[in-house]
Protein backbone atom coordinates (compact mmCIF):
# COMPACT_ATOMS: atom_id res chain seq x y z
CA UNK A 1 0.00 0.00 0.00
CA UNK A 2 1.33 3.31 -0.99
CA UNK A 3 2.05 5.73 1.73
CA UNK A 4 -0.92 8.13 3.11
CA UNK A 5 -1.10 11.44 2.05
CA UNK A 6 -1.18 12.73 5.48
CA UNK A 7 -0.43 10.48 8.73
CA UNK A 8 -0.16 12.55 12.35
CA UNK A 9 0.96 10.57 15.20
CA UNK A 10 0.93 11.62 19.11
CA UNK A 11 0.40 15.61 18.04
CA UNK A 12 -0.19 17.78 21.02
CA UNK A 13 -0.69 21.20 21.20
CA UNK A 14 -1.59 23.68 24.18
CA UNK A 15 -2.05 27.25 24.82
CA UNK A 16 -0.76 27.95 27.86
CA UNK A 17 -1.66 25.57 30.10
CA UNK A 18 -4.81 24.47 28.06
CA UNK A 19 -4.64 21.26 26.48
CA UNK A 20 -6.43 21.43 23.07
CA UNK A 21 -5.34 18.43 21.44
CA UNK A 22 -3.83 15.59 22.68
CA UNK A 23 -2.25 11.93 21.61
CA UNK A 24 -3.94 12.68 18.08
CA UNK A 25 -3.50 9.60 15.57
CA UNK A 26 -4.92 8.92 12.15
CA UNK A 27 -4.05 8.30 8.69
CA UNK A 28 -5.96 9.92 5.66
CA UNK A 29 -5.11 7.61 2.22
CA UNK A 30 -4.78 9.31 -0.98
CA UNK A 31 -8.58 9.79 -2.76
CA UNK A 32 -10.11 9.82 0.98
CA UNK A 33 -11.87 11.58 3.47
CA UNK A 34 -11.62 11.80 6.53
CA UNK A 35 -13.96 13.38 9.03
CA UNK A 36 -13.90 14.61 12.31
CA UNK A 37 -16.86 15.41 14.62
CA UNK A 38 -17.55 16.69 17.83
CA UNK A 39 -18.76 19.08 20.00
CA UNK A 40 -18.35 22.77 20.09
CA UNK A 41 -14.30 23.61 21.80
CA UNK A 42 -13.49 20.07 20.96
CA UNK A 43 -10.32 20.98 19.07
CA UNK A 44 -11.43 20.61 15.24
CA UNK A 45 -10.24 23.99 14.04
CA UNK A 46 -7.23 23.79 16.10
CA UNK A 47 -6.33 20.58 14.53
CA UNK A 48 -6.70 21.75 10.82
CA UNK A 49 -4.31 24.86 11.61
CA UNK A 50 -1.90 22.96 13.22
CA UNK A 51 -1.67 20.46 9.89
CA UNK A 52 -1.72 23.76 7.93
CA UNK A 53 1.60 25.04 9.72
CA UNK A 54 -0.44 28.17 11.13
CA UNK A 55 -0.13 27.07 14.57
CA UNK A 56 2.57 25.39 16.37
CA UNK A 57 2.65 22.25 18.01
CA UNK A 58 3.88 21.09 20.98
CA UNK A 59 4.51 17.61 20.23
CA UNK A 60 4.28 14.86 17.85
CA UNK A 61 4.81 13.93 14.18
CA UNK A 62 2.85 15.60 10.96
CA UNK A 63 3.64 13.59 7.76
CA UNK A 64 2.70 14.98 3.90
CA UNK A 65 3.34 12.40 1.42
CA UNK A 66 5.92 10.72 3.70
CA UNK A 67 8.08 13.83 4.67
CA UNK A 68 7.81 15.34 8.11
CA UNK A 69 6.39 18.81 8.28
CA UNK A 70 6.51 19.31 11.82
CA UNK A 71 10.22 19.78 11.33
CA UNK A 72 11.06 23.19 12.14
CA UNK A 73 13.70 23.35 9.34
CA UNK A 74 10.63 22.84 7.12
CA UNK A 75 9.47 25.57 5.02
CA UNK A 76 6.00 26.22 5.92
CA UNK A 77 5.38 28.51 2.44
CA UNK A 78 5.77 25.32 0.23
CA UNK A 79 4.22 23.15 2.66
CA UNK A 80 1.15 25.43 2.82
CA UNK A 81 0.95 25.29 -1.54
CA UNK A 82 0.20 21.81 -1.16
CA UNK A 83 -2.53 22.38 0.96
CA UNK A 84 -5.59 23.98 0.52
CA UNK A 85 -7.64 25.08 3.68
CA UNK A 86 -11.49 26.77 3.57
CA UNK A 87 -12.25 28.43 7.05
CA UNK A 88 -15.08 28.71 9.46
CA UNK A 89 -15.39 31.90 8.99
CA UNK A 90 -14.75 33.84 5.96
CA UNK A 91 -11.66 34.45 4.86
CA UNK A 92 -11.55 36.68 2.08
CA UNK A 93 -9.27 39.32 1.27
CA UNK A 94 -12.50 42.48 1.46
CA UNK A 95 -10.14 44.66 -0.86
CA UNK A 96 -10.29 42.26 -3.95
CA UNK A 97 -12.89 41.03 -6.23
CA UNK A 98 -13.97 37.55 -6.53
CA UNK A 99 -11.52 37.29 -9.48
CA UNK A 100 -9.01 38.60 -7.84
CA UNK A 101 -9.49 36.58 -4.66
CA UNK A 102 -9.39 33.42 -6.28
CA UNK A 103 -6.18 34.12 -8.70
CA UNK A 104 -3.99 36.45 -6.42
CA UNK A 105 -2.33 33.31 -4.85
CA UNK A 106 -2.15 31.13 -8.51
CA UNK A 107 -0.61 34.02 -9.94
CA UNK A 108 1.47 35.43 -7.14
CA UNK A 109 2.97 32.20 -5.68
CA UNK A 110 2.38 29.05 -8.43
CA UNK A 111 3.81 31.87 -11.24
CA UNK A 112 0.36 30.87 -13.57
CA UNK A 113 0.11 33.39 -16.39
CA UNK A 114 -2.89 35.62 -15.71
CA UNK A 115 -5.17 35.16 -18.54
CA UNK A 116 -4.69 31.27 -17.82
CA UNK A 117 -5.19 31.88 -14.06
CA UNK A 118 -8.27 33.99 -14.70
CA UNK A 119 -10.10 31.56 -17.22
CA UNK A 120 -9.36 28.85 -15.35
CA UNK A 121 -11.04 30.64 -12.28
CA UNK A 122 -13.76 31.26 -14.14
CA UNK A 123 -14.11 27.56 -15.08
CA UNK A 124 -14.39 27.31 -11.46
CA UNK A 125 -16.88 29.74 -10.82
CA UNK A 126 -19.45 28.87 -13.18
CA UNK A 127 -19.13 25.61 -11.58
CA UNK A 128 -20.48 26.67 -8.67
CA UNK A 129 -22.74 28.70 -10.11
CA UNK A 130 -21.09 32.47 -9.50
CA UNK A 131 -19.56 33.13 -12.60
CA UNK A 132 -21.60 36.32 -12.48
CA UNK A 133 -20.41 36.98 -9.78
CA UNK A 134 -17.25 37.38 -10.31
CA UNK A 135 -16.21 41.15 -10.45
CA UNK A 136 -18.22 41.56 -6.91
CA UNK A 137 -16.36 42.75 -3.80
CA UNK A 138 -17.25 40.06 -1.19
CA UNK A 139 -19.18 42.44 1.08
CA UNK A 140 -21.37 42.13 -1.78
CA UNK A 141 -21.90 38.41 -1.61
CA UNK A 142 -24.63 36.41 0.47
CA UNK A 143 -22.49 34.66 3.69
CA UNK A 144 -23.25 30.86 1.13
CA UNK A 145 -21.93 32.14 -1.45
CA UNK A 146 -18.70 33.53 0.26
CA UNK A 147 -18.31 30.71 1.94
CA UNK A 148 -18.02 28.52 -2.24
CA UNK A 149 -15.77 31.60 -2.89
CA UNK A 150 -13.69 30.83 -0.71
CA UNK A 151 -13.38 26.71 -1.52
CA UNK A 152 -12.90 28.16 -5.00
CA UNK A 153 -10.32 29.74 -3.91
CA UNK A 154 -8.67 27.14 -2.16
CA UNK A 155 -9.61 24.28 -5.48
CA UNK A 156 -7.53 27.00 -7.66
CA UNK A 157 -4.41 25.66 -6.12
CA UNK A 158 -5.03 22.18 -6.83
CA UNK A 159 -4.01 21.49 -4.07
CA UNK A 160 -2.92 17.83 -2.52
CA UNK A 161 -4.89 17.42 0.25
CA UNK A 162 -7.97 19.72 1.09
CA UNK A 163 -8.67 21.23 5.05
CA UNK A 164 -12.04 21.77 5.06
CA UNK A 165 -13.24 23.81 8.22
CA UNK A 166 -17.00 23.62 8.54
CA UNK A 167 -18.04 25.39 5.68
CA UNK A 168 -21.33 24.57 5.75
CA UNK A 169 -21.97 25.98 9.14
CA UNK A 170 -22.95 28.86 7.91
CA UNK A 171 -25.15 28.30 4.37
CA UNK A 172 -28.88 27.91 4.34
CA UNK A 173 -30.29 24.24 3.57
CA UNK A 174 -30.28 24.82 -0.08
CA UNK A 175 -26.52 25.23 -0.60
CA UNK A 176 -25.45 23.25 1.90
CA UNK A 177 -26.21 20.65 -0.18
CA UNK A 178 -24.99 22.21 -3.48
CA UNK A 179 -21.60 22.14 -1.10
CA UNK A 180 -22.40 18.65 0.05
CA UNK A 181 -22.67 17.72 -3.89
CA UNK A 182 -19.55 19.32 -4.93
CA UNK A 183 -17.23 18.09 -1.90
CA UNK A 184 -18.69 14.54 -3.26
CA UNK A 185 -17.64 15.53 -6.99
CA UNK A 186 -14.15 16.49 -6.11
CA UNK A 187 -14.06 13.14 -3.80
CA UNK A 188 -14.89 11.34 -7.21
CA UNK A 189 -12.10 13.41 -8.48
CA UNK A 190 -9.58 12.24 -6.26
CA UNK A 191 -9.04 14.79 -4.19
CA UNK A 192 -8.15 13.45 -0.36
CA UNK A 193 -9.91 15.57 2.27
CA UNK A 194 -9.65 16.43 6.16
CA UNK A 195 -13.17 17.91 6.78
CA UNK A 196 -14.79 19.57 10.67
CA UNK A 197 -18.57 19.57 10.74
CA UNK A 198 -21.27 19.81 12.63
CA UNK A 199 -23.47 18.41 10.22
CA UNK A 200 -23.97 14.58 10.79
CA UNK A 201 -26.06 14.12 7.56
CA UNK A 202 -22.66 15.94 5.57
CA UNK A 203 -20.34 13.53 7.49
CA UNK A 204 -22.32 10.15 6.30
CA UNK A 205 -22.11 10.82 2.76
CA UNK A 206 -18.76 12.09 2.49
CA UNK A 207 -16.69 10.24 4.74
CA UNK A 208 -14.39 7.01 4.62
CA UNK A 209 -13.31 7.51 7.91
CA UNK A 210 -14.93 9.27 10.84
CA UNK A 211 -13.20 10.89 14.31
CA UNK A 212 -14.91 11.88 17.39
CA UNK A 213 -12.80 14.32 18.84
CA UNK A 214 -13.97 14.89 22.67
CA UNK A 215 -12.01 17.17 24.74
CA UNK A 216 -8.97 17.30 22.39
CA UNK A 217 -8.70 13.37 22.10
CA UNK A 218 -9.75 11.30 19.20
CA UNK A 219 -12.09 8.84 21.27
CA UNK A 220 -13.62 6.61 18.22
CA UNK A 221 -12.55 6.38 15.00
CA UNK A 222 -14.04 4.10 12.29
CA UNK A 223 -15.82 3.91 9.14
CA UNK A 224 -19.35 6.15 9.38
CA UNK A 225 -21.47 3.32 9.62
CA UNK A 226 -19.90 2.14 13.08
CA UNK A 227 -19.36 5.78 14.73
CA UNK A 228 -22.07 7.20 13.47
CA UNK A 229 -24.55 3.89 13.72
CA UNK A 230 -23.66 2.23 15.72
CA UNK A 231 -21.36 3.77 18.48
CA UNK A 232 -19.18 1.66 21.45
CA UNK A 233 -17.84 4.83 23.43
CA UNK A 234 -20.60 6.02 25.76
CA UNK A 235 -19.40 9.50 24.81
CA UNK A 236 -19.94 8.91 21.21
CA UNK A 237 -23.44 8.15 21.88
CA UNK A 238 -24.36 10.98 24.09
CA UNK A 239 -23.08 13.76 21.81
CA UNK A 240 -24.79 11.78 18.89
CA UNK A 241 -27.73 11.52 20.90
CA UNK A 242 -27.55 15.10 21.58
CA UNK A 243 -27.48 16.27 17.76
CA UNK A 244 -30.21 13.61 17.06
CA UNK A 245 -32.24 15.63 19.57
CA UNK A 246 -31.58 19.03 17.99
CA UNK A 247 -32.74 17.73 14.75
CA UNK A 248 -29.27 17.52 12.75
CA UNK A 249 -29.63 13.87 11.87
CA UNK B 1 -60.02 51.66 -6.53
CA UNK B 2 -57.85 49.13 -5.46
CA UNK B 3 -55.32 49.27 -2.76
CA UNK B 4 -52.33 52.06 -3.18
CA UNK B 5 -49.15 49.96 -2.26
CA UNK B 6 -50.56 46.68 -4.49
CA UNK B 7 -48.98 47.67 -7.10
CA UNK B 8 -45.30 48.06 -5.29
CA UNK B 9 -45.93 43.89 -4.33
CA UNK B 10 -43.15 41.76 -5.60
CA UNK B 11 -44.48 39.77 -8.35
CA UNK B 12 -42.92 36.55 -8.75
CA UNK B 13 -40.66 34.83 -5.87
CA UNK B 14 -37.67 35.38 -8.70
CA UNK B 15 -37.71 39.06 -8.81
CA UNK B 16 -34.00 39.36 -6.86
CA UNK B 17 -33.13 43.19 -5.44
CA UNK B 18 -31.52 45.23 -7.91
CA UNK B 19 -33.98 43.89 -10.95
CA UNK B 20 -36.72 46.39 -11.23
CA UNK B 21 -39.55 44.66 -12.09
CA UNK B 22 -39.81 46.01 -15.43
CA UNK B 23 -43.91 47.34 -15.08
CA UNK B 24 -43.58 49.07 -11.95
CA UNK B 25 -45.09 52.28 -11.44
CA UNK B 26 -44.70 54.22 -8.42
CA UNK B 27 -48.16 53.98 -6.28
CA UNK B 28 -50.16 56.84 -5.37
CA UNK B 29 -49.18 57.00 -1.92
CA UNK B 30 -45.70 57.09 -2.77
CA UNK B 31 -46.09 59.63 -5.17
CA UNK B 32 -47.53 61.87 -2.73
CA UNK B 33 -44.84 61.30 0.20
CA UNK B 34 -42.86 62.11 -2.64
CA UNK B 35 -44.23 65.66 -2.73
CA UNK B 36 -44.21 66.02 0.80
CA UNK B 37 -40.36 65.11 0.81
CA UNK B 38 -39.65 68.27 -1.87
CA UNK B 39 -42.05 70.54 0.03
CA UNK B 40 -39.71 69.60 3.22
CA UNK B 41 -36.25 70.29 1.25
CA UNK B 42 -37.73 73.65 0.02
CA UNK B 43 -38.49 74.32 3.84
CA UNK B 44 -34.78 73.61 4.52
CA UNK B 45 -32.96 75.00 1.88
CA UNK B 46 -35.10 78.39 3.09
CA UNK B 47 -34.29 78.18 6.75
CA UNK B 48 -30.46 77.17 6.30
CA UNK B 49 -30.22 80.46 3.43
CA UNK B 50 -32.77 83.12 6.06
CA UNK B 51 -30.01 81.74 8.82
CA UNK B 52 -27.03 82.45 7.17
CA UNK B 53 -27.93 85.88 6.11
CA UNK B 54 -28.99 87.17 9.54
CA UNK B 55 -25.78 85.71 11.55
CA UNK B 56 -23.44 86.71 8.76
CA UNK B 57 -24.79 89.65 8.26
CA UNK B 58 -24.74 90.32 11.90
CA UNK B 59 -21.27 89.72 12.14
CA UNK B 60 -19.92 92.07 9.37
CA UNK B 61 -21.64 95.00 10.04
CA UNK B 62 -20.44 94.80 13.69
CA UNK B 63 -17.01 94.72 12.48
CA UNK B 64 -17.26 97.07 9.99
CA UNK B 65 -18.96 99.78 12.48
CA UNK B 66 -16.42 98.70 15.28
CA UNK B 67 -14.42 101.97 16.08
CA UNK B 68 -10.77 100.36 15.40
CA UNK B 69 -11.90 99.07 11.78
CA UNK B 70 -10.49 101.82 9.85
CA UNK B 71 -7.14 101.24 11.21
CA UNK B 72 -7.15 97.19 11.67
CA UNK B 73 -8.03 97.18 8.10
CA UNK B 74 -5.33 99.45 7.07
CA UNK B 75 -2.52 97.57 9.09
CA UNK B 76 -3.72 94.07 7.89
CA UNK B 77 -5.86 94.58 4.72
CA UNK B 78 -4.11 96.94 2.48
CA UNK B 79 -5.24 95.19 -0.73
CA UNK B 80 -3.07 97.43 -3.10
CA UNK B 81 0.38 96.96 -1.09
CA UNK B 82 -0.99 93.29 -0.78
CA UNK B 83 -1.16 92.51 -4.29
CA UNK B 84 1.68 94.69 -4.72
CA UNK B 85 3.90 91.80 -2.91
CA UNK B 86 2.42 89.19 -3.79
CA UNK B 87 4.25 87.87 -6.11
CA UNK B 88 7.26 87.45 -3.88
CA UNK B 89 4.83 85.89 -1.59
CA UNK B 90 3.96 83.29 -4.32
CA UNK B 91 7.19 82.91 -5.18
CA UNK B 92 8.28 81.84 -1.51
CA UNK B 93 4.88 79.96 -0.89
CA UNK B 94 6.39 77.62 -4.22
CA UNK B 95 9.14 76.74 -2.04
CA UNK B 96 6.82 75.57 0.75
CA UNK B 97 4.99 73.33 -1.94
CA UNK B 98 8.31 71.71 -3.47
CA UNK B 99 9.60 71.34 0.48
CA UNK B 100 5.92 69.44 0.89
CA UNK B 101 6.56 67.28 -2.10
CA UNK B 102 9.81 66.34 -1.51
CA UNK B 103 8.94 65.48 2.18
CA UNK B 104 6.15 64.05 1.68
CA UNK B 105 7.57 61.51 -0.76
CA UNK B 106 10.39 60.52 1.60
CA UNK B 107 8.33 60.34 4.82
CA UNK B 108 6.03 58.07 2.87
CA UNK B 109 8.99 55.53 2.22
CA UNK B 110 10.97 56.23 5.54
CA UNK B 111 7.62 56.61 7.40
CA UNK B 112 6.85 52.76 5.94
CA UNK B 113 10.09 51.10 6.96
CA UNK B 114 9.72 52.58 10.23
CA UNK B 115 6.26 50.69 10.75
CA UNK B 116 6.67 47.65 8.99
CA UNK B 117 9.81 47.28 11.16
CA UNK B 118 8.24 47.87 14.27
CA UNK B 119 5.50 45.07 13.13
CA UNK B 120 7.64 42.49 11.94
CA UNK B 121 8.02 39.74 13.82
CA UNK B 122 11.29 38.54 12.50
CA UNK B 123 14.11 37.55 15.36
CA UNK B 124 16.69 38.82 13.51
CA UNK B 125 15.22 42.75 12.98
CA UNK B 126 15.04 42.88 16.87
CA UNK B 127 17.56 45.12 17.24
CA UNK B 128 16.02 47.43 14.38
CA UNK B 129 12.81 46.94 15.68
CA UNK B 130 14.05 48.36 19.12
CA UNK B 131 15.60 51.26 17.19
CA UNK B 132 12.60 52.37 15.66
CA UNK B 133 10.52 52.35 18.75
CA UNK B 134 13.45 55.14 20.48
CA UNK B 135 13.06 56.90 16.96
CA UNK B 136 9.31 56.97 16.97
CA UNK B 137 9.25 57.98 20.60
CA UNK B 138 11.94 60.87 21.04
CA UNK B 139 10.94 62.47 17.70
CA UNK B 140 7.16 62.40 18.09
CA UNK B 141 8.15 63.84 21.85
CA UNK B 142 9.96 67.16 20.83
CA UNK B 143 8.64 69.98 19.35
CA UNK B 144 9.38 70.39 15.64
CA UNK B 145 11.06 73.89 16.04
CA UNK B 146 13.56 72.11 18.10
CA UNK B 147 14.33 69.90 15.52
CA UNK B 148 14.51 72.10 12.73
CA UNK B 149 17.13 74.28 15.14
CA UNK B 150 19.09 71.36 16.08
CA UNK B 151 20.02 70.19 12.56
CA UNK B 152 19.51 73.55 10.82
CA UNK B 153 22.62 75.10 13.23
CA UNK B 154 23.81 72.11 14.81
CA UNK B 155 25.06 70.19 11.44
CA UNK B 156 26.85 72.93 9.41
CA UNK B 157 28.40 73.97 13.22
CA UNK B 158 30.27 70.25 12.96
CA UNK B 159 31.84 71.41 10.10
CA UNK B 160 32.33 68.38 8.30
CA UNK B 161 33.14 67.39 4.93
CA UNK B 162 30.79 66.42 2.53
CA UNK B 163 27.79 67.69 4.67
CA UNK B 164 25.75 70.62 3.27
CA UNK B 165 25.30 74.21 4.52
CA UNK B 166 22.01 74.59 2.44
CA UNK B 167 19.24 75.67 4.52
CA UNK B 168 16.31 74.62 2.08
CA UNK B 169 18.11 70.75 2.43
CA UNK B 170 18.96 71.33 6.39
CA UNK B 171 15.03 72.26 6.88
CA UNK B 172 13.82 69.67 4.79
CA UNK B 173 15.73 66.90 6.37
CA UNK B 174 14.48 68.40 9.63
CA UNK B 175 10.74 68.08 8.40
CA UNK B 176 11.37 64.54 7.31
CA UNK B 177 12.64 63.35 10.42
CA UNK B 178 9.91 64.56 12.96
CA UNK B 179 7.02 63.66 10.08
CA UNK B 180 8.38 59.80 9.53
CA UNK B 181 8.02 59.55 13.29
CA UNK B 182 4.17 60.80 12.67
CA UNK B 183 3.43 59.22 9.67
CA UNK B 184 5.19 55.76 10.81
CA UNK B 185 2.95 55.45 13.99
CA UNK B 186 -0.75 55.83 11.77
CA UNK B 187 0.63 53.28 9.41
CA UNK B 188 1.70 50.82 12.35
CA UNK B 189 -2.04 51.49 13.86
CA UNK B 190 -3.32 51.05 10.23
CA UNK B 191 -1.59 47.49 9.64
CA UNK B 192 -2.52 46.05 13.36
CA UNK B 193 -6.45 46.55 12.51
CA UNK B 194 -6.02 44.15 9.72
CA UNK B 195 -7.63 41.14 11.50
CA UNK B 196 -5.16 38.46 11.86
CA UNK B 197 -7.85 35.69 9.93
CA UNK B 198 -6.71 37.51 7.00
CA UNK B 199 -2.99 36.67 7.23
CA UNK B 200 -3.86 33.11 7.88
CA UNK B 201 -6.06 32.85 5.12
CA UNK B 202 -3.15 34.51 3.09
CA UNK B 203 -1.17 32.25 4.24
CA UNK B 204 -2.93 29.40 4.01
CA UNK B 205 -2.79 29.88 0.05
CA UNK B 206 0.94 29.72 0.47
CA UNK B 207 1.44 33.38 0.40
CA UNK B 208 5.19 34.37 1.43
CA UNK B 209 5.40 36.85 4.52
CA UNK B 210 6.06 39.39 2.18
CA UNK B 211 3.74 38.76 -0.25
CA UNK B 212 1.13 38.49 2.55
CA UNK B 213 1.98 42.00 3.91
CA UNK B 214 1.99 43.21 -0.08
CA UNK B 215 -1.27 42.53 -1.58
CA UNK B 216 -3.25 41.65 1.30
CA UNK B 217 -2.02 43.42 4.79
CA UNK B 218 -1.08 46.79 3.69
CA UNK B 219 -3.61 47.66 1.00
CA UNK B 220 -6.57 46.85 3.25
CA UNK B 221 -4.36 48.62 6.28
CA UNK B 222 -3.44 51.72 4.29
CA UNK B 223 -7.45 51.93 3.17
CA UNK B 224 -8.24 52.72 6.61
CA UNK B 225 -5.84 55.08 7.80
CA UNK B 226 -5.94 57.10 4.18
CA UNK B 227 -7.54 60.11 6.37
CA UNK B 228 -5.70 60.76 9.50
CA UNK B 229 -2.90 60.57 6.60
CA UNK B 230 -4.61 63.46 4.85
CA UNK B 231 -4.49 65.27 8.43
CA UNK B 232 -1.07 64.77 8.45
CA UNK B 233 -0.56 66.06 4.77
CA UNK B 234 -2.48 69.25 5.67
CA UNK B 235 -0.36 69.93 8.68
CA UNK B 236 2.76 69.06 6.85
CA UNK B 237 2.39 71.92 4.45
CA UNK B 238 1.47 74.63 7.13
CA UNK B 239 4.32 73.23 9.26
CA UNK B 240 6.70 73.96 5.79
CA UNK B 241 6.46 77.50 6.99
CA UNK B 242 8.47 76.96 10.14
CA UNK B 243 11.73 76.56 8.05
CA UNK B 244 12.10 80.06 7.29
CA UNK B 245 13.38 80.19 10.54
CA UNK B 246 16.60 79.04 9.02
CA UNK B 247 16.61 81.62 6.55
CA UNK B 248 14.92 79.49 3.51
CA UNK B 249 12.93 82.16 1.92
CA UNK B 250 9.27 80.69 1.79
CA UNK B 251 6.01 82.13 2.19
CA UNK B 252 6.35 83.22 5.39
CA UNK B 253 9.99 84.30 5.34
CA UNK B 254 9.14 86.48 2.43
CA UNK B 255 6.12 87.95 3.76
CA UNK B 256 8.43 88.89 7.07
CA UNK B 257 11.21 90.50 4.59
CA UNK B 258 8.15 93.03 3.04
CA UNK B 259 6.15 93.36 6.46
CA UNK B 260 9.65 94.46 8.05
CA UNK B 261 10.28 97.14 5.30
CA UNK B 262 6.49 98.64 5.32
CA UNK B 263 5.48 98.21 9.08
CA UNK B 264 2.46 96.61 7.87
CA UNK B 265 1.08 93.32 8.22
CA UNK B 266 -1.02 92.23 4.82
CA UNK B 267 1.62 90.27 3.58
CA UNK B 268 1.59 88.02 6.48
CA UNK B 269 -2.49 88.25 5.71
CA UNK B 270 -1.67 87.46 1.69
CA UNK B 271 0.77 84.44 3.01
CA UNK B 272 -2.01 82.72 5.13
CA UNK B 273 -4.41 83.36 2.01
CA UNK B 274 -2.35 81.29 0.19
CA UNK B 275 -1.58 78.40 2.38
CA UNK B 276 -5.39 78.56 3.27
CA UNK B 277 -5.97 77.97 -0.25
CA UNK B 278 -4.36 74.78 -0.18
CA UNK B 279 -5.26 73.82 3.12
CA UNK B 280 -8.84 74.00 2.54
CA UNK B 281 -9.61 72.27 -0.44
CA UNK B 282 -7.49 69.57 1.32
CA UNK B 283 -9.67 69.59 4.18
CA UNK B 284 -12.57 68.93 2.95
CA UNK B 285 -11.22 66.36 0.60
CA UNK B 286 -10.27 64.52 3.78
CA UNK B 287 -13.73 65.22 5.59
CA UNK B 288 -15.08 63.19 2.62
CA UNK B 289 -12.82 60.44 2.80
CA UNK B 290 -13.29 60.13 6.10
CA UNK B 291 -16.84 59.85 5.41
CA UNK B 292 -16.55 57.42 2.70
CA UNK B 293 -14.34 54.72 5.07
CA UNK B 294 -16.82 55.14 7.99
CA UNK B 295 -19.18 53.69 5.73
CA UNK B 296 -17.80 51.27 4.39
CA UNK B 297 -16.66 49.96 7.52
CA UNK B 298 -19.98 50.19 9.07
CA UNK B 299 -20.84 48.20 5.37
CA UNK B 300 -18.29 45.48 6.18
CA UNK B 301 -19.44 45.55 10.19
CA UNK B 302 -23.24 44.04 8.72
CA UNK B 303 -21.71 41.65 6.52
N1 LIG C 1 -5.41 31.07 19.95
C1 LIG C 1 -5.93 30.42 21.02
N2 LIG C 1 -5.52 30.70 22.26
C2 LIG C 1 -6.01 30.04 23.33
N3 LIG C 1 -6.96 29.10 23.26
C3 LIG C 1 -7.43 28.77 22.05
C4 LIG C 1 -6.95 29.41 20.86
N4 LIG C 1 -7.59 28.88 19.81
C5 LIG C 1 -8.44 27.96 20.31
N5 LIG C 1 -8.35 27.89 21.65
C6 LIG C 1 -9.10 26.95 22.52
O1 LIG C 1 -8.93 25.66 22.02
C7 LIG C 1 -10.11 24.91 22.17
C8 LIG C 1 -10.49 24.27 20.86
O2 LIG C 1 -10.87 25.27 19.95
P1 LIG C 1 -11.28 24.97 18.45
O3 LIG C 1 -11.53 26.25 17.77
O4 LIG C 1 -10.27 24.07 17.85
O5 LIG C 1 -12.64 24.17 18.66
P2 LIG C 1 -13.64 23.61 17.57
O6 LIG C 1 -13.74 22.17 17.82
O7 LIG C 1 -13.23 24.05 16.22
O8 LIG C 1 -15.00 24.30 17.98
P3 LIG C 1 -16.18 24.81 17.04
O9 LIG C 1 -16.97 23.60 16.69
O10 LIG C 1 -16.95 25.74 17.91
O11 LIG C 1 -15.56 25.49 15.87
C9 LIG C 1 -11.16 25.85 22.72
O12 LIG C 1 -11.31 25.59 24.09
C10 LIG C 1 -10.58 27.22 22.50
O13 LIG C 1 -10.95 28.07 23.56
MG1 LIG D 1 -14.01 25.25 14.80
Amino acid sequence: MSTPVLEVSGLRKSFGKDVVLQEISFEVPVHTATVFIGSSGSGKSTLLRCINLLDGIDDGIINLDGEEISDPRINADEVRRKLGMVFQSFNLFPHMSVMDNITLSPIRVQGIDKEQARSAAQALLSRFGLLEKADQYPDRLSGGQQQRVAIIRSLALKPRLLLLDEVTSALDPVLVNEVLSTVRDLKVEGMTMVIATHEMGFAKQVADEVCFLHQGRIVEYGPPGEVLEDPRDSRTQDFLKRVHEAGRL
Amino acid sequence: MTNPLESTAPKGRASSIGNDIPDWQPSQLELTRKRIRREQNRRNILVAVGSSFLVLGTLVSILITSPGFKSLSDTFFAWAYGFEILPKVILGFTTNLILTVIAATCVSIFGLILALTRTSRSPALTPFRFLATLYVDVFRGVPMLLIILLVGFGIPSLRLRGLTNNVFVLGTTAVIITYSAYVAEVLRSGILTVHPSQRAAARSLGLSNFQTLRHVVLPQALRRVTPPLLNDLVALIKDTGLVSILGVTDAVRAAQISSSRSFNYTPYVMAAILFLMVTVPLTRFTDRTMRRAIERQNAQGLA
